[in-house]
Formats: structure tokens, C-alpha cells, sequence
């Protein structure tokens, strides 16, 4: 008889075969990380049940792979076993598709290019452990989302690169009251496209297509979305669960004892050559004198059920929590609430009102106000006075404790917020970006794991012996050095200590960006609900070398500080909903289309009594707020002048341009060089995220940025055109403007085409002209473009080509010079009529609209005018930099940063858009900020991806004015 | 902020760190450096400590390599074995459009983070974008050093095609640490410049690692190829040989002679593209052709004295590129990537583990890019891309070499039955 046992990232599975190859005996289960345990009683009913059995064992899954090492049993690799099993259990498949817990995998069996199999990368979530985490996320059995995706009416577009990604997509969804119905099906769609997206690489899925592994026998809605992505019907094998322990007991060799490999599993430990750090505390007597010295920070609560002056109620709406407070004249807590979200902050909120109005039937409620995610939709639902930015909110609340606070740091149940106060003024904002999580709903989902609520997690870890030490990465980073952890023999204890200070060098290595205590500040204040985790907060003040103040209401901080502003800034009565009012409150949602303009977006409206309403899902503010003149724009600015080129005849051919990338700078440089050729210029549309999709499927490398990505969609476009040829040529070198030390392109620009070229199969039925051009050097690149040209396009003369380089070349200047002219006169009108200017500080291709995200109208939405960081950089004379100052388009950022830093006018500020994946700007960003700082300025870094979640922008933008407003009222006062 | 300069003075007193990437190479240069008066210690502190340093002080996204190098620096400077204030620190610089060209100003940085803001660190670089009056490349020096990269790839070759097969276990070190050593012995008698002794020390090294007692067993070949710390530090692969070898391969890294040809071929394919200097061409192709004859002479020398494969010479594994990928290709490891791939799979080796630190910019271009059409082009290939970073953890990584692997067997038992 054969074994086959596949002990997986999540789950265990074991097969048995008799002696003619029929599967006799199957379990499956979750491990919970019991590896050895289960192994063992798992390996003892087989013996029970088989008392005569001649055995036969493999082993193969990723955490079987230790087990096996340790235990002297063969190994099989899991893709290689499930290879072996498809060819049992389904011949004939072209290509089969596996899901498991931490893993995602594509075999491609038949057809050109053999017989292949891919992994998920180590940065890929979007599996079994991603749909569990989201089912957490969604407060529902992880079950209940086949029958929920079934009741769905549309989907919404989810990050699926990675399950960090997803949650800050869904998390607003939630917030603004999307149906749990339609959220299910996108994450199944999410999943799928990830699958897609990050495996297929360029290689056909076609024929006959299986599905295997957990989630895609447990979800038919999950295979649904596959074979709608695919435009297949692919089909689910009796056994797709276990096909990975068939193929292993397929290939089992090893004869084995049964009870003396029980023996040898169960006696096995870990082999204890983990990393760990030291223990948080070393007794509980240490542990004791630390509690006390914390408890020294509180602010007043007191139950008073006769008060009957005025009160202050705060609501901070946050992603996953709901904090409220109501305080009285005297600052003192009347009555707070933390609440849970559950995917809707209102009934939490209108629970949390009325039960205040039972217990305080005297007191007169003076206002109310609210902050967080869910700000403006509980404001509109309780008809409260006001809402105020989060960051100013914590830090009011923080000054009520320690009137010198000079460094904030909030670790909440998704971000994490840290600010500098530079005399009484917001200065520097660091808020997590997508990729750093290691929040407080991080150390959740672990406990979950572990099936413990997070609190009694956070403290088995106070008096670990050895914390496990896991580094300072993202989520999913952190599941695998669990598991290693674990495979290593860690304990719960060691690792709920070693994740709580993961999180704290996450936060300060990662999103501070801070070696030590002394580049914080004097007077720090922690808070947030994550540092009421002791072990947190222990491991912070280790870090950092210093004693901090954690609050007693640190979790309530937000909501505390909302309160204290609408005392200080309200008019002494307020709108709030009364106790009547609330007894016949009501709410309803629905979706329509938008008619303001060609993007249609799917609004969500919520519908209140009385006809109040919130309307979500919109990218601008059109329809909210009523039409308004839009301020001055750099950035729409130069998407016009782009798309008003002069056409071609077209005699000589069509020539398609991709719009992507150094094109969207170059565009009027090949332009006119074509135009003046008798060529007609083919452009591919403005970027979405549907022309996307169309190309992701040729994406080689899927931790390229997301601007290199979205060309796959261009060239498929554009190759729909039928163009005689496609244009897009390498480049090593940028234009020299005389700023920098060299003039290089950063790699993915210049070398783009060359992935193009080599991972969309299509681009074989037309020319791809990808050659390499020197622009740098006028001179000669005017003799060598007539011989490249010549190789695609035969018999134009030398000399007409020679001619439209020189024409390209003032076509080029002319339209920099436009540009240039054109931003500056934006700048000098604004600051003339007295509006705030921001220089928003990314690549050429940043200006298109589905890279940044609508967040040039964003800012012109709050009031300030764009410009871009071209239009100020030739203003500067080049000057030294602490980091070689090598690219082009970078050095233009510098010379931004300088030309702010240097300009003494405080209406003028720089925000820089980083692209998720770009290694450069781990160089520039640390470079514009100290350029910026040195002549005292604040810096703003908005991070950009796939899909960006606009609520965290907006919040960075709302703090950047709110602490320029100060600042300006402060220098209005001195 | 203002660069320490590593000053005439500082070269008498100060000892040099290097941080450690080709355990074979640098034993031999530092040698060398040594005789030339500096006073040089490669670095050989590793584990979670200089992870940590890096993480620490550097900027969490920035490459692997950046991270380990630095955080193997500064981890080096507070463990208190050094006198901090008679130290200083030595790191390469290629100066192409990669970021790695920034390293040096990343340390720098970190440096002053540490609070150790006054340690001169000094560019070893090509392109003369730094310079220290304490630091010259002597035309002696250059030679001398040139020799020992010669040295160095013809032991590390050699080592890796014998020790898979040895009987007798250790052998093949041991022959190994005998000639490192009998090679910085001979620099230091200075007695090994000429070309005669340069071709007899060949001889003899061929004829050692022949001598060396070995099965005839078939073995899975596995190349190694991609970013060039990851490729050869064991640090920053996580011990990738020794794992490979313990799975009964035999490992093929191609030597760092290409790496350095590379960056010269470069600058002669950037003045054919883009116009240039016609005398700076004339004088590169001057280089390459001797570096051409050497490999000539190696090449003769391992064939005649042993059943050892010598590397290809370099012009032929540039030519193999046959247009997968434009030779202006240049950033990183550019062009070069690809053809080590080719050359590899070209001389037999199907199996290839393509090395990168995450989010590495170049090879998202030269890596990963052309792995589809290298498998149209040769449907055998098996080539496997790993990511390096601080957190990818090791079971992750051996669990997609293990696939690999288990490809590779079977493409071996299938080539065996036909």
C-alpha cells in the first residue's frame, strides 16, 4: 500500500492506495501549525485501519518539505506531485490550475514550449489564506462567501497583486456601505486575475483546463471567475483536493514501519537555530513596575448621569474600529465606546447615540464632529456639526496629555500615522504605505490563527522567553517567517512576542524611517489601539531607547481629539440627530450610474430619513458638490497638449506609438519627426485599468511598476489598429539638461521595449521598431536615424529624414518651452490671487490619469493650484546632492525640491508621487526630503499603485494643508 | 554633506574593509592591495546581525546587495573590533544607470545615521567618479589585480566541476586552499608576473584538480546566473552552492571575467550605437583583445592538462545572443544576463537558477524578460527565477529550486531512455 501525505502552508492531506491503486483512505484537515501532532495521529489511524499494511510513504507539501528532512521520509516536490497525480486522475489536460493555502500555481502540460510549471512569487498572495483573510475582513464565515458571490449583482476592480493591496480596496468598499454580495464575487474575480496575471506570462491558457487544490473545489463561484477570465470551462476532478498526496503515494518508493515513523515524528522538535531577540520582560515583577508607570497617563472618565452642561461628542470612524467619546465642559470622558465596524460604522455609531442620551438625560449636547475613513458618511448620517482631519485630531488629543508632544505615533487597525509637531504645528506626516502594513488588523489575523482573541495573543508574548525574530516586511512576508518559525519549533509565545516587534520596526524602519530616539523628539505620545497591546508598547520603548507616553485612552485618542476641536471651534449648540430623531432613523443604499461625465462612475448612494444622503464611488466631485470652475492644472494641462498633436497624411504608412512611459514626453519629439515623413502617428488611448487588463496577461515581471505594466495594454491596442509598424525604442540615455552628474533613464524605462518585445507573442504580426537611440547627442543621432529607419521603411531619403530629426528636435524644444512657459505663469497668477501651490513631483507619465489616480484634481479640489516639477526645475542651477544625481527625470525632482527650499514662499510646496515597485525612489525619496528640509519645508510622499485607495490621499493632502493653515495662522499671530 | 576623503596619510594607518562577495577572488586581491601597501580586511560577519544593521539603516526598499553590503559595514564598525576612528571603507561602484550606482552615497548616509558620519568610505569604480589622493590604481596594481580575477575564476571553475564528483571528501577544498595559498605566496615574492609563470601556475593548478580522485556518476548540472552579488555571496543567496551540491548537482557559475568584459564591451557597444570617441573605441577593443588572449591561454591550458571544460571565451557567448535582447542593453548586468544563460544552456547546462534581489530594476528587464523567448528558442531550458530579500525565507526559495530540480530529473531520465 502507498502513503502519500501533502502537509501544506494551511491544511493536511493524506491518501492511501491498495495494492491495485485505488485510493482507499482520504482526510483532509487544517493544521493550525500542529504539523507534528497531526502528522502523527494522522499516520497511527492509518495503521489502526490497515493493521496488515506493507507501506509505502512520500511526503510533498511546503511545510512537508522540513517534516521529510527531519524524519528521513522521501520528499516530492508539490507542483512536480501534481503533475504525477493529473496524469491518474485526469489524462489528457492541457493545463492545470492549482490554489492552495499561501500558494497559486499554473502546469502547462501540452503545447509549445513543453511541459512548464510557475509558482506565485514570494510577494503574491491572492490564495486560500488571501480569501480566508478577507472573509475576516468581511465579519463572515469564510463558507458563507460561495453562497453570497452567487447573490451578486456587480463587481468592483480589487487589487489582486497582493492581499494587502486588496484589504485597503475593500475596506472603503465596506465603509461606504457596498453590498457584501458584490464584494464576494470581486474578491473570487480579484483572485483569479492575480492567478492570471501573475502565472500565465505571455503563455496561452487554452484546452483542456483543471482546477485542483482547496479553494477551487470549495468555491464554484471561484472556478466561475476563472472561466469567465479564461473563456474556458475548466472542470474539477473527483479528488482536486488531494491531488498532491495522489501524486505523492503514486511515487512513494520508501517502505516504511508505520509505527516507528510515528515514533520519529512525534519525537521531533525543532532544530532551535532560529533568530530570536531578547525577552520583552524579563520577570513579572518588570512587567508590573512598566504598568505603572503607564498608568500614570490618563485622562479623567467619570459617570455623572446628573451632569447637565454641555457636551462635546468626537466619533472617529476608522477602518476597522469605531471610537466615540463624549466629554464635558472640563475635558473630562462622560462616556466612550470602542466599537468593532463589521463592515458598517452606522448602526454602531447610532447605538453608541441613543444609549448616551439614555444616560445623560440632562446633559446638552454643544456639538459633534467626526474624523477617520468614515468622516463624511457619519457626519451626513447624524447631521453632525463638523469633521476634522485625523491627524489634527490626534493631535489635540495628545497635547491634552503632554503639552510639549513632539512626535506622534499612531499604530491603528490599518495604518499607522506618525507625525512631528514643530512648534505647536503639524510638521512632517509619515503615514504606512499599502505594502507596509504590520497594523493592529495584522496581529489580528494571526490570532485568529491561533483561534485567540487578539488581546489575550498580544499578552501570552509579555513573557516569552526567546521572541521569534521575523523581520519588518509586508503581511504576507510575515506568514511564511511564521511558518518557518514554527517549523523551527517557535512557540505561540515566542511568536506573538516576535510579532509584536515586527510591527514596531515596521513602523519605525519602514514608514519613519528613523535609526534613533533622538531624530523622533523629546516628548513622544503613542497611541492608537495597537499600543494598548503591552507587548507593543514594551518592545517600542526598547527600540527606541526611550520611556513614552501611552495614554490610557489610547485607543480612543482620534475621537477624543475630534471632541476637544469642536469644543474649542464649535458655535455651542449643535445639529446632532436628537434621542427622537434617531428612534425612527433609517438607511438605504443603492447604486446608479453617474451622467457628469464620460467616466460614468458606479455611484453607491446611501439614503437617509429625512432626505439626507452619501454618495460614494465617485471620482470627482462633480455631482457632490455641484460644477465649479477647476483651477489651473499643470498636469491636464499637458494631457491636452498631447492629445492636439498635428495628424499626418499617412502616405508613407501608419505608425502606432505606445502612450506610456518617456512617450508621454517624447510624443511631440516622434511626432513631428513622423508627421514630417508622410506618416500618420496611430496613439494609444488615455490609460484605464480595462486596457490594462487586456495586456496583463504578457506581464513577465509582476513587481514591475505599475506605469512599465499598463504598456502591455497599449501595444495589444494598438496591434488592434493593424499600424504598417509599432515605435517605441530602447533608451540608456535622456536628454541632458544640465542638472544632474549623468543623464541616464532609470532601467524600466529604458529598456522596456525590449520586454515587449520579447513577452507579447502578437507583436510578431506587425514591425516592432524598439532600436536603440541616442536622442543626447543631436548631431549624430541625425545620421543614424535615416539607417535604422531604412532597415523597417526602405527608400525615404537620407535627406528628408535628416530634416524631420532637426524639425523633431524644435518641435521638441517648443513644446518643453510651452510647458515650462505656461507653468510658471500658472505659478505667479496663483500665489498673485493668493492660492496655495503644489508641485506635484513625478515622471512625465505620471500625468496620466490612470497612473495618478485623479490626484492632481484631488489637490485642485482642496484648493491648490498643480504645477509639475519640470516647470520649475530649469529655474535651478544645478547644485551637489548627497546621492548621485544620475537620471534625468530625477534630477528634475531635486532641483523642484531645491527650487521650493529655496524660495521662502510658504504657499509653495512639493508632493512627490512614488510609484509602488519603483526602486529608484527608494534613492530620491530620502533625498527630496532632506533637500526639502534643509530650507525648512515639509515633505509629502504619496504613494501610487494599481489601484490607490483615494481616502489615505486624501487624509495625507487634508493634513498638508491643515499644518500649512497653521502655520500660516501662527506666522499671521507672530 | 561633505565626502571623506581617504587622504595619503590615512593609507599607512587606516585599515581598509571590504565587504565580502567572492570568497575565491577577493582572498587573492586583498592580497594583492596588501603588497601595494593597504592594509585590507575582507569582512566575514553574516547572519541576522548584519540583516539587521542593513534594515536599520538603509532604506528598506532599497536592493538586497545595498542592504547586506552596508549592513555588513556597519554591523562590522559597532561590534568594537575595529578603531573606528583608523578604519576605512571600500566599495565598488559601476556607475551605470542602475541604482546600484548609488551605493555608495547609501552608505555614506547610513554612515552618518550611525553617528559614524567621519569613516572615509572609497569608490572602487571604473569611471572616475570619485577620487582619493590615499587610493590609486597603480598600473602595477591593475595588472596585479587583474591576474588574481584570472586566478580566481580559473579555481572557482575548476572547483565546481570537481567536487560533486570527489570520492574522498574535502579533496578538492583542500586543493583549492593549498593553491590560494601558494598563489599569495608567489605575490609576495612578486615572482609570478611574468606570462611564463603565469601559463606554469596553470598547468599546475589543471593538473592538481585532475589529479583529484573522482566517481563517474551523472549529475544534474545547475547553472547559476543573474545579479552579480546574489550570483556569487553566499550571504545573499543563502547559501545556494552548498545547497545545490547537497542535492547532488554540479553548480556552473560563470566566472567574473565576463562581468568585467561586459562593462568594457559596453562602452565600445555605446559609441556604436550613439557616436563617441573614436580613439576611446580604438582603445577598449585594444583591452578586450587582451583579455581575449588570456582566455585563450586559460582555455588551452585547462584542455591540454585536465578533462575539465573551460568557460567559453567571452566574444563567443556574446555572439550566441543572436539578437534575444539589443546589445544597448547595459544597466546592471544588461545584455550579459541573457548570454550567460545562452552560453550555459548552449554548452549543456539546461538547468539554470536565475538569482535576483527583489525588485531588482534590471532584471525585470534582462532576468525575468527573456525567459519566454529563451524557452521558445530552447523548449529544454528549465530556468527558475529566485528572489532574494531579508524576509523571503529559505523554505520558500529551496521549494521552487526543488521543482527545478525535479524538471531536471526527469529531463535527464528522458534524455538517458532516448
Amino acid at each position: 500500500m502507498k502513503i502519500g501525505l501533502d502537509i501544506g502552508s494551511t491544511t493536511i492531506k493524506a491518501v492511501v492506495f491498495d495494492g491495485a491503486g485505488q485510493i482507499v483512505f482520504r482526510h483532509y484537515e487544517r493544521h493550525c501549525a500542529r504539523i507534528n501532532e497531526l502528522c502523527a495521529s494522522l499516520l497511527s489511524r492509518i495503521d489502526e485501519q490497515f493493521p496488515d499494511g506493507d507501506f509505502q510513504l512520500a511526503i510533498s507539501g511546503s511545510a512537508g518539505m522540513g517534516l521529510a528532512e527531519d524524519v528521513g521520509a522521501d520528499f516530492l516536490q508539490e507542483v512536480y506531485a501534481t503533475r504525477v497525480a493529473l496524469k491518474k486522475m485526469a489524462p489528457g489536460t492541457d493545463v492545470a490550475i492549482e490554489l492552495g493555502g499561501e500558494d497559486a500555481k499554473i502546469l502547462f502540460l501540452t503545447g509549445a514550449g513543453g511541459l512548464e510549471v510557475r509558482m506565485n512569487g514570494s510577494c503574491a498572495g491572492g490564495t486560500g489564506a488571501f480569501i480566508d483573510q478577507m472573509a475576516t475582513l468581511m465579519d463572515v464565515p469564510v463558507e458563507d462567501l460561495e453562497a453570497l458571490s452567487r447573490a451578486h449583482e456587480r463587481t468592483y476592480a480589487i487589487a489582486s497583486r497582493c492581499g494587502v493591496f486588496a484589504k485597503s480596496d475593500i475596506q472603503p468598499l465596506l465603509n461606504q456601505g457596498a453590498r457584501k454580495e458584490d464584494i464576494a464575487r470581486s474578491i473570487f474575480e480579484a483572485v483569479a486575475n492575480q492567478t492570471i496575471a501573475g502565472l500565465a506570462q505571455g503563455r496561452p491558457i487554452a484546452g483542456n483546463v483543471v482546477y485542483l487544490g482547496g479553494p477551487l473545489t470549495f468555491f464554484s463561484q471561484l472556478r466561475d471567475s476563472f472561466d469567465k477570465a479564461l473563456g474556458v470551462r475548466g472542470v474539477c476532478p473527483d479528488d482536486s483536493l488531494f491531488s498532491v498526496a495522489v501524486g505523492a503515494a503514486e511515487h512513494a518508493r520508501q517502505p516504511v514501519r508505520l509505527p516507528e515513523m510515528i515514533e520519529r515524528v512525534k519525537r521531533r522538535v525543532g532544530r532551535g537555530n532560529r533568530a530570536s531577540c531578547p525577552a520583552l520582560f524579563a520577570s513579572a515583577a518588570e512587567y508590573e513596575a512598566f504598568r505603572a508607570r503607564h498608568d500614570a497617563h490618563s485622562v479623567p472618565t467619570v459617570f455623572d448621569p446628573d451632569y447637565a452642561g454641555n457636551v462635546y461628542i468626537g466619533i472617529d470612524a476608522g477602518s476597522t474600529t469605531i471610537k466615540a467619546v463624549a466629554i464635558d465642559e472640563d475635558r473630562r470622558i462622560l462616556k466612550s465606546a470602542y466599537l468593532a465596524n463589521r463592515g458598517n460604522p452606522i448602526p454602531a455609531v447610532c447605538d453608541f447615540l441613543i444609549s448616551f442620551y439614555r444616560e445623560y438625560p440632562k446633559a446638552k449636547v454643544a456639538g459633534a464632529a467626526s474624523t477617520g475613513y468614515g468622516e463624511a458618511l457619519v457626519r451626513e448620517a447624524f447631521r453632525l456639526d463638523g469633521g476634522v482631519v485625523e491627524t489634527i485630531a490626534h493631535y489635540l488629543a495628545a497635547k491634552q496629555l503632554q503639552p510639549d508632544v513632539d512626535f506622534i505615533i499612531d499604530i491603528g487597525g490599518q495604518d499607522i500615522k506618525c507625525f512631528r509637531i514643530r512648534d505647536g504645528a503639524i510638521d512632517d506626516i509619515f503615514l504606512n504605505e499599502a505594502c507596509s502594513s504590520g497594523c493592529g488588523s495584522f496581529i489580528q489575523t494571526f490570532a485568529s490563527t491561533w483561534g485567540l482573541p487578539v488581546s489575550e495573543f498580544a499578552k501570552k508574548g509579555l513573557l516569552a522567553p526567546n521572541p521569534v525574530e521575523l523581520g519588518s516586511r509586508c503581511t504576507v512576508f510575515m506568514n511564511s517567517s511564521v511558518k518557518q518559525a514554527q517549523k523551527d519549533g517557535a512557540s505561540l509565545e515566542d511568536i506573538s512576542a516576535g510579532l509584536s516587534i515586527s510591527i514596531v520596526k515596521n513602523a519605525l524602519y519602514k514608514v519613519i524611517r528613523t535609526a534613533s530616539a533622538k531624530d523622533l523628539g523629546e516628548h513622544i505620545v503613542v497611541q492608537g489601539g495597537t499600543f494598548l497591546n503591552d507587548a507593543v508598547l514594551r518592545a517600542f520603548e526598547r527600540e527606541i531607547g526611550r520611556d513614552v507616553v501611552r495614554p490610557n485612552i489610547a485607543g480612543l485618542m482620534g475621537a477624543y481629539g475630534v471632541a476637544v476641536w469642536i469644543r474649542e471651534t464649535g458655535f455651542g449648540h449643535s445639529n446632532l440627530l436628537s434621542a427622537e430623531e434617531l428612534m425612527h432613523f433609517t438607511q438605504t443604499s443603492e447604486t446608479a450610474r453617474c451622467k457628469g461625465c464620460e467616466n460614468h462612475c458606479l455611484l453607491n448612494i446611501i439614503r437617509f430619513d429625512g432626505g439626507r444622503r452619501f454618495i460614494s464611488g465617485n471620482r470627482c466631485e462633480r455631482m457632490t458638490r455641484g460644477a465649479r470652475s477647476e483651477l489651473p492644472n499643470l498636469y491636464a494641462e499637458k494631457r491636452r497638449m498631447l492629445r492636439m498633436l498635428p495628424k499626418g497624411s499617412g502616405a508613407r504608412g501608419r505608425i502606432g506609438i505606445p502612450v506610456g512611459l518617456n512617450m508621454y514626453e517624447l510624443l511631440p519629439f516622434w511626432n513631428e519627426l513622423f508627421t514630417r515623413l508622410g506618416f500618420e502617428v496611430v496613439l494609444s488611448p488615455e490609460s484605464s485599468h480595462a486596457l490594462y487588463a487586456r495586456g496583463q496577461a504578457t506581464i513577465p515581471s509582476d513587481t514591475a511598476c505599475y506605469p512599465a505594466k499598463l504598456l502591455h495594454g497599449h501595444i495589444e491596442w494598438l496591434l488592434d489598429q493593424k499600424p504598417d509598424a509599432i515605435f517605441y525604442p530602447c533608451m540608456s540615455y535622456n536628454f541632458d539638461e544640465h542638472l544632474g552628474d549623468n543623464h541616464y533613464n532609470c532601467p524600466v524605462v529604458a529598456y522596456y521595449p525590449e520586454v515587449l518585445r520579447l513577452n507579447v507573442p502578437r507583436l510578431k504580426e506587425t514591425k516592432f521598431i524598439c532600436d536603440y537611440v541616442g536622442l543626447h547627442r543631436p548631431k549624430d543621432f541625425e545620421k543614424r536615424f535615416p539607417k535604422i529607419l531604412d532597415k523597417y521603411f526602405p527608400g525615404i531619403p537620407a535627406r528628408e529624414v535628416r530634416a524631420a530629426v532637426r524639425a523633431a528636435y524644435a518641435a521638441y524644444e517648443k513644446h518643453m518651452a510651452e510647458v515650462r512657459a505656461r507653468g510658471q505663469q500658472m505659478l505667479s497668477q496663483a500665489r498673485a490671487e493668493g492660492r496655495q501651490v503644489i508641485i506635484l513631483c513625478g515622471r512625465p507619465y505620471h500625468v496620466d490619469p490612470e497612473i495618478s489616480h485623479g490626484i492632481d484634481r484631488l489637490i485642485g479640489e482642496l484648493g491648490a493650484v498643480v504645477v509639475t516639477e519640470d516647470a520649475v526645475s530649469p529655474l535651478v542651477e544645478k547644485f551637489p546632492t548627497a546621492v548621485l544625481n544620475q537620471w534625468t527625470y530625477h534630477a528634475r525632482l531635486y532641483a523642484a525640491a531645491k527650487y521650493v527650499a529655496k524660495c521662502g514662499d510658504p504657499g509653495v510646496n512639493l508632493v512627490q508621487l512614488v510609484s509602488f515597485g519603483c526602486g529608484v525612489d527608494a534613492i530620491t525619496t530620502d533625498e527630496t526630503r532632506r533637500i526639502l528640509h534643509e530650507g525648512g519645508r515639509l515633505y509629502t510622499q504619496i504613494k501610487i499603485d494599481e489601484i490607490t485607495n483615494l481616502g489615505t490621499v486624501r487624509i495625507r493632502l487634508r493634513s498638508l494643508f491643515a499644518a500649512l493653515d497653521q502655520e500660516a495662522r501662527r506666522h499671521a499671530k507672530g | 554633506m561633505q565626502r571623506v576623503e581617504f587622504t595619503r596619510e590615512m593609507r599607512d594607518t587606516y585599515t581598509v574593509l571590504v565587504p565580502d562577495m567572492l570568497p575565491v577572488h577577493f582572498a587573492l586581491l586583498k592580497n594583492v592591495f596588501q603588497l601595494h601597501g593597504y592594509r585590507m580586511e575582507v569582512l566575514k560577519n553574516e547572519g541576522a546581525d548584519v540583516v539587521n544593521a542593513g534594515l536599520k539603516y538603509v532604506h528598506n526598499d532599497t536592493c538586497y546587495p545595498a542592504l547586506l553590503c552596508i549592513g555588513q559595514f556597519i554591523d562590522a564598525l559597532q561590534s568594537g573590533r575595529y578603531d573606528v576612528h583608523r578604519t576605512a571603507l571600500l566599495l565598488t561602484q559601476t556607475g551605470g544607470g542602475c541604482r546600484a550606482s548609488n551605493y555608495i552615497h547609501l552608505l555614506r548616509k547610513a554612515l552618518e545615521k550611525a553617528d559614524l558620519g567621519f569613516v572615509p568610505v572609497i569608490s572602487l569604480n571604473p569611471s572616475g567618479l570619485e577620487k582619493n589622493s590615499g587610493f590609486r590604481f597603480t598600473p602595477s596594481l591593475l595588472v596585479e589585480a587583474l591576474y588574481s580575477i584570472f586566478y580566481g575564476d580559473v579555481l572557482m571553475l575548476l572547483r565546481n566541476q570537481a567536487e560533486p564528483y570527489e570520492t574522498v571528501r574535502g579533496a578538492t577544498k583542500a586543493v583549492l586552499d593549498r593553491w590560494v595559498e601558494a598563489l599569495t605566496e608567489q605575490f609576495r615574492r612578486r615572482a609570478w608576473l611574468p606570462v611564463v609563470r603565469f601559463k606554469r601556475n596553470l598547468r599546475a593548478i589543471a593538473r592538481d584538480f585532475e589529479a583529484i580522485p573522482r566517481a563517474r556518476a551523472e549529475k544534474i548540472k545547475v547553472g547559476v546566473v543573474g545579479e552579480i552579488y546574489v550570483k556569487y555571496s553566499s550571504m545573499g543567496n543563502n547559501h545556494l552552492e552548498r545547497f545545490l551540491l547537497e542535492q547532488g548537482c554540479e553548480v556552473d557559475v560563470p566566472g567574473l571575467m565576463g562581468f568585467l568584459s561586459y562593462c568594457v564591451e559596453v562602452r565600445i557597444d555605446d559609441i556604436d550605437l550613439y557616436g563617441g570617441s573614436k580613439l576611446a573605441r580604438w582603445a577598449l577593443r585594444r583591452a578586450m583583445d587582451v583579455v581575449t588572449h588570456f582566455e585563450r591561454v586559460i582555455a588551452a591550458a585547462i584542455r591540454r592538462n585536465s578533462g575539465y571544460r573551460p568557460a567559453e571565451p567571452f566574444r563567443v557567448a556574446k555572439s550566441h545572443l543572436n539578437g534575444l535582447i539589443g546589445l544597448g542593453c547595459k544597466m546592471g548586468e544588461g545584455w550579459l544576463l541573457p548570454a550567460e544563460m545562452v552560453e550555459l544552456i548552449e554548452s549543456g547546462v539546461e538547468n539554470i537558477v536565475c538569482v535576483q534581489p527583489f525588485g531588482c530594476l534590471p532584471n525585470h528587464i534582462v532576468g525575468k524578460g527573456p525567459i519566454h523567448a529563451l524557452r521558445e528558442r530552447y523548449p529544454r531550458a528549465n530556468i527558475v527565477p529566485i528572489d532574494y530579500d531579508p524576509s523571503a525565507t529559505r523554505v520558500n526559495q529551496e521549494n521552487r529550486l526543488k521543482l527545478m530540480l525535479a524538471v531536471a530529473r526527469e529531463n535527464a531520465a528522458a534524455g538517458n531512455e532516448a
